[in-house]
Parts: structure tokens; sequence; C-alpha cells
């Protein structure tokens, strides 16, 4: 068992958890789980099977990106956080 | 959606926005929670890091300014609301890009900057469905 973090934003659609116990020995499995889950956090997530390129996964300090991304191995007491990256334009 | 901030708080986020211009400036939204209506307590003002000759017209946070921030605002029994931009020489309107990059449930202050000045602020709330943003109601008081 590991947790994960929600960020503020998608808090409605996790039962306002902050933060969720979530199963899975990969990066990817614990999202799938989170989404099984919660359901509605799908499309906030994920654009078609893709995670949206402003949605980080964090396993402690550091980004799954410069680990081995959705294939991250995942140990029990693990801390994971999903961290968005805030952007805007005109 | 109801955002409220006091008129010192708004100043203090046209001042930041107008001193990054002609680049846009952002920083984050910080306060309570009560229902449909969000009440700004305090701005946390961030650095955009977007490449340097595309700042005029794009933002990005710092690294760590998401992380930092909302562990402060839950630390203190606070919300972390939304945050807020410049649109230099542009509608307080949301762009496509805005769009692809928003969140729900964040309230989405855009402030127009001009040459003159801070210009007209409006609040958006990104759709559940992340079609488009609805309007919501900016209180300065």
């Amino acid at each position: 068992m590991a947790t994960i973090k929600i960020p503020t934003p998608l808090r409605p659609y996790a039962g306002n958890n902050a933060e969720i116990e979530v199963n899975g020995e990969t990066v990817g499995a614990i999202l799938d789980d989170l989404t099984g889950q919660f359901p509605e956090l799908k499309t906030h997530l994920y654009n078609g099977g893709e995670l949206r390129n402003f949605v980080n996964i964090f396993l402690g300090d550091e980004d799954i990106r410069y680990r081995d991304g959705l294939d991250t191995d995942v140990e029990p007491g693990d801390k994971l956080r999903i961290v968005p990256s805030i952007a805007g334009g005109c | 959606m109801e955002l409220r901030l006091s008129t010192d708080l708004y100043t203090q986020v046209t001042s930041h926005l107008e001193s990054t211009f002609p680049n846009e400036g952002g920083g984050f939204l910080v306060g309570n929670l009560n229902g449909d209506t969000r009440t700004v307590t305090e701005i946390h003002p961030v650095e955009n890091v977007f490449e340097t000759e595309e700042q005029f017209h794009r933002f990005l946070a710092e690294d760590g300014a998401f992380q930092r921030i909302e562990d402060y605002a839950d630390d203190h029994g606070l919300t972390l609301l939304g945050y807020f931009h410049s649109h230099p020489n542009s509608p307080a309107i949301p762009s496509e890009f805005d769009r692809v990059h928003a969140l729900p449930f964040f309230a989405y202050l855009i402030v127009s900057v001009m040459p003159d000045g801070a210009a007209e602020g409006r609040l958006w709330e990104l759709k559940s469905d992340r079609s488009a943003f609805d309007e919501g109601a900016l209180t300065i008081q």
C-alpha cells in the first residue's frame, strides 16, 4: 500500500480527499488503482491513453519522468504526488 | 463561482502584474472556501519560467511553487483557491492555451495589462468536461 497526494483542484473528483491509499507495484498500476477508485479523475489526468502533458507524478521528491515513467517501481509505504504544471497564455 | 478579494489584495495582484509587463506574470490565490464563494486571504506571486523570448504571451510557474504553496495552504487550514495571471496587451479572456492547461475547480483570475497599467480583471472557471470556461463573479471590496 502506498499513498498519493491529490492536488487541490482534483480533490472534488477524489471524494474531497487530500491523500488516497493506493495499491500497485508501478506508478502506472498505482494510477490505474486510483482512477478505478475515482473514475472522474481520468478526464483530468489523461488525454486518451496518455497522461496530460501538464500532469506530473512525483515519487518522493523525484519526477517519474527522470526515473522510468509509468514503469517506475513503487514500494509499500512510498509517497506519491500529482503535481500539475501551472501555465497560461494569451 | 464568486471570488472575493479586498481592494488591497487586488492591488497587490495588479501591481505584481504591472511589474512583469510586457511579459506575463502570475501567482496563486490562497484563502477560504465556503460553498461556491471563495475569499482570498493572501496572494503568492511566483516566477515565470517559460522560455524568456515567449514570456510576452506565455506563463509557466516555477518548479516547486505548486507543492510549496499547496503545502502551506493545507498546513494552515486554508485552500489553494486558484491562480492569477496577466494577458499583456490582450483582453482578460482565456485563450485556447489557457483551456488546454486548465484545471477544474480552480479560480482563474486573468488581468489584462496595457502599457498604461492594469486594465480589466475577469474571473473564469473550467467546465468539468474541460470544453470551455464559465465566467464567475469577481468581487473587489
